[in-house]
C-alpha cells in the first residue's frame, strides 16, 4: 500500500484523543476495536482526508490491535481513501434512481467543467470527481455528496454554483462536517 | 387520507427536538412499557401485531424477539439496522432526520422488551450527519430522564450508543452488519449459530430495522391488535414507501398495507402520476433486489385481480409475474426508460458491493457486468443474453448471505419480462453505434438508450 506520499508526526489532537477514548468507552471492557470505523472516520477527517499507512498505524496503537486489523478494514469500506484525495471530494451518485433523473449529465458536465475524469484530481488539488454507488437520496435524485453534505435535485447550474463556492471557500470538506438539511 | 401511524407528526415545527415531541405525546409507550408491563408483555403486543421486519425480509418481528437466547449472566444486546442501503430505498433517512425521537423511543421500549441494557444504532456512513442528528436527541433523552440508569424509578437501565459504517452495502446484511460493529470487515457469517444465540460479541442480539423499530411505539401504545386491524392479511399496520423515479411527486409515504398499486402510483396523496404526462413502463417495487415488472403486471395480477401494496399481493404470481414488498424501494420508469441499461446500473452497484466471500457472487456480479456492458455497447450475441441468464441462475442460493439472489433476480426478472429490448440491442449494434457516435461528435450528452 505504498502511494508515495504519507504522513509525518501524525498525533490526533487533545479533543480528538478524549472523542476516541468517548468511542472506546462505547463497547464492552476489551472490544475496544469495535471503534476502530468511527476513528478512522476521525483520523482521515483530521489527516487531510486520507489514510495513509502511518496513520493506519497510529490508528491501530491507540485501539490496541494489530496494523494489519485496521488496513483489512480500511480497504474493505467504500468512505476511506487511502490514497490523497483533493480538498472536496464530490461524490456523485449513479444508481437507478439517479440515473433516470439525469446522474450521467451531472458527471460529465463536471468533468467537463473541472477538465479531470471519474476518480482523478484537479491540479490545484481542489476537487476529486467520484462516482458512487446509491447514496439513499432517491427521491431527490440526481445528487452528489461532497463532505457530509448532499447536494439533492441537481441541475447542471446548480453544479456551478456548487462548484464555484466551493473553490470560493477553500475549505477542505469531511464527513464530520456539519450540514445544512434542505429537503429534509 | 390513509391513516399514519409513524409520520402523523412529522409536518409539526420542530418535531425533531425533545419539547416538541414530547407534547406530541413523545415517550408514552416507554412509560406504559416501563411502568405497567412486564417485557413479556411488550413481545406478545407486537406478536400479536403481525409486524414484520420492515429491512426488506418482511419476517415477523414478534418471532424474531421470541428466538432471542436468555442464558443467565450474558448481556443480550438490541441493534438497529440503519445501514440504508438499497437502491431506491430512503425512508430510514427520512424517519431519522425528521423525527428522531421515535427512533430512541422505539428503541428504549424494545430494549427493554428484550431485556437489553446496551443498545446500538448503527448508521450507514453517508448518512454521517444523520448520527449527529441522532445523538443529539439521545443526548436529549438521556437529559430527560429516558436513558441512563433507573429510567423513570423502575430499576431497568439503558445506554444507546450510535454506530457509524464505512460505505458498504452488505452490512446491512444482519450478520455482515454485526462484524462492521465490531471492527471487521463487513463479511457475512455463516447461519446458524443465528444472531439471537450468537451475535456482537458472541452475545445474543436482535437487529431490526429503523422502520420496525418505530413501529414498536404505536403497537405499545394502542395495542398489538389495534395495529393489526390496519391493513390486509399477514400485512398488518403501515409501511414507509419510499417512492423515486419518474413520477410527479418522489417522496416517502406512509401507506396502509393493502391500498392498490394503481392508486399509490397515480392519485395525487401519493406519487401523482408519471411526470410529463408520459406513459408507466416498468416498476421496481421493493429496492432494487427485487424483480422487475411491466406496467400490466405491476398494476394487475396474472390473474388480472388488482395488485395491491402488501407482502402477499406483490408477491402474487412468484417471480414468474409477481415480485416482492423488499424494503418499499418503489422505482417506477417512463416509456423512454431503456430496461438494459437501468439493469447495468443494477448490476454495476451489486458487482462493486459484492464482499467477495463467495466465488458465484464476486465472480458472477462482474462477469454479468462487463456482459451487460458488451451488449449496451453494441457488441453482444443473443448467446450473451442466454449467458446472463445462466450466470444469474449460477449464483442464486449459492452465497452465504442473499446479496447473491439480490444481483442474480433483477437480471433473472429484466430478461423475463423485457427480452426483446436485450435482443433489439443485439440486433441493431450499428444503430447504437451510429448514435452514439453522432451525439460524440457533436460533443452532446450521449442518449439514453
Amino acid at each position: 500500500m505504498n502511494t508515495g506520499q504519507q504522513h509525518q508526526d501524525i498525533k490526533f489532537n487533545d479533543d480528538s484523543l478524549e472523542l476516541v477514548k468517548k468511542m472506546i468507552s462505547r463497547y464492552p471492557e476489551g472490544k475496544q476495536k469495535s471503534a476502530l470505523l468511527p476513528v478512522l472516520h476521525l483520523a482521515q477527517a483530521e489527516f487531510d482526508g486520507w489514510l495513509s499507512v502511518p496513520v493506519m498505524d497510529y490508528v491501530a496503537s491507540l485501539l490496541n490491535i494489530k496494523p494489519i486489523e485496521v488496513y483489512e478494514v480500511a480497504s474493505f469500506y467504500t468512505m476511506f481513501n487511502l490514497k490523497p484525495v483533493g480538498k472536496c471530494l464530490i461524490e456523485v451518485c449513479r444508481t437507478s434512481s439517479c440515473w433516470l433523473m439525469g446522474a450521467e449529465d451531472i458527471v460529465r458536465h463536471i468533468e467537463k467543467k473541472l477538465g479531470i475524469k471519474d476518480g482523478e484530481t484537479t491540479k490545484d488539488g481542489m476537487f476529486t470527481l467520484k462516482t458512487v454507488e446509491c447514496l439513499g437520496s432517491c427521491g431527490t435524485a440526481p445528487m452528489l455528496m461532497c463532505g457530509a453534505q448532499f447536494h439533492e435535485n441537481l441541475t447542471t447550474e446548480k453544479v456551478d454554483t456548487l462548484l464555484a463556492n466551493l473553490k470560493t471557500e477553500g475549505k477542505r470538506k469531511t464527513y464530520l462536517d456539519d450540514v445544512t438539511i434542505d429537503n429534509y | 387520507m390513509g391513516r399514519k401511524l409513524l409520520l402523523k407528526n412529522d409536518h409539526i415545527p420542530g418535531i425533531q427536538g425533545y419539547d416538541v415531541y414530547r407534547q406530541h405525546g413523545g415517550y408514552a409507550s416507554v412509560e406504559k412499557a416501563l411502568k405497567s408491563m412486564t417485557p413479556e408483555a411488550v413481545v406478545e403486543e407486537v406478536k400479536k401485531s403481525g409486524l414484520r421486519g420492515r429491512g426488506g425480509a418482511g419476517f415477523p418481528t414478534g418471532m424474531k424477539w421470541s428466538f432471542l437466547a436468555k442464558p443467565a449472566g450474558v448481556p443480550r444486546y438490541l441493534v438497529c439496522n440503519a445501514d440504508e442501503s438499497e437502491p431506491g430505498t430512503f425512508k430510514d433517512r427520512y424517519l431519522m432526520s425528521r423525527i428522531p425521537h421515535l427512533l430512541i423511543e422505539g428503541m428504549i421500549t424494545s430494549s427493554f422488551a428484550l431485556g437489553a441494557n446496551t443498545s446500538y444504532i448503527y448508521v450507514r456512513g453517508e448518512y454521517f450527519y444523520i448520527t449527529r442528528i441522532l445523538e443529539k436527541a439521545i443526548a436529549e433523552a438521556y437529559a430527560n430522564g429516558w436513558l441512563g440508569k433507573n429510567i423513570l424509578g423502575t430499576g431497568y437501565s439503558l445506554d444507546l450508543y450510535v454506530q457509524v459504517g464505512g460505505g458498504a452495502y452488505i452490512c446491512g446484511e444482519e450478520t455482515a452488519l454485526l462484524e462492521s460493529l465490531e471492527g471487521k470487515r463487513g463479511n457475512p457469517r455463516i447461519k446458524p449459530p443465528f444472531p439471537a444465540v450468537k451475535g456482537v460479541w458472541d452475545c445474543p442480539t436482535v437487529v431490526n430495522n429503523v422502520e420496525t423499530i418505530a413501529a414498536v411505539v404505536p403497537i405499545v401504545n394502542d395495542g398489538g391488535e389495534a395495529y393489526a386491524s390496519i391493513g390486509i392479511g399477514k400485512s398488518t399496520g403501515t409501511k414507509l414507501i419510499s417512492a423515486s423515479g419518474h413520477i410527479n411527486k418522489p417522496g416517502v409515504y406512509e401507506i396502509e398495507m393493502g391500498i392498490t398499486v394503481e392508486e399509490f402510483i397515480y392519485s395525487e396523496e401519493y406519487c401523482g402520476g408519471i411526470r410529463n404526462g408520459r406513459e408507466l413502463k416498468a416498476v421496481v417495487a421493493g429496492g432494487s433486489s427485487v424483480p422487475i415488472l411491466p406496467k400490466n403486471l405491476i398494476l394487475k395480477t396474472a390473474a388480472g385481480e388488482p395488485r395491491l401494496m402488501s407482502y402477499e399481493s406483490l408477491a402474487d404470481g412468484g417471480f414468474v409475474t409477481g415480485t416482492m414488498m423488499g424494503s418499499g424501494g418503489f422505482i417506477a420508469m417512463d416509456d423512454t426508460t431503456s430496461i438494459v441499461k437501468n439493469l447495468y446500473t443494477f448490476t454495476r452497484f451489486y458487482h462493486h458491493e459484492s464482499c467477495g466471500q463467495c466465488s458465484p457472487c464476486r465472480e458472477g456480479t462482474g462477469w454479468m457486468e462487463k456482459v451487460l456492458h458488451k451488449i449496451l455497447d453494441g457488441h453482444g450475441t443473443l448467446k450473451d443474453v442466454d449467458l446472463l441468464w445462466d450466470i444469474q441462475k449460477n449464483i442464486e442460493g449459492k452465497t452465504i448471505c442473499p446479496l447473491g439472489e439480490a444481483a442474480a433476480w433483477p437480471v433473472a426478472a429484466a430478461i423475463r419480462h423485457f427480452r426483446s429490448e436485450f435482443e433489439e440491442f443485439v440486433k441493431n449494434p450499428t444503430r447504437i453505434k451510429d448514435v452514439k457516435h453522432y451525439y460524440r461528435l457533436n460533443n452532446l450528452p450521449e442518449p439514453v438508450i
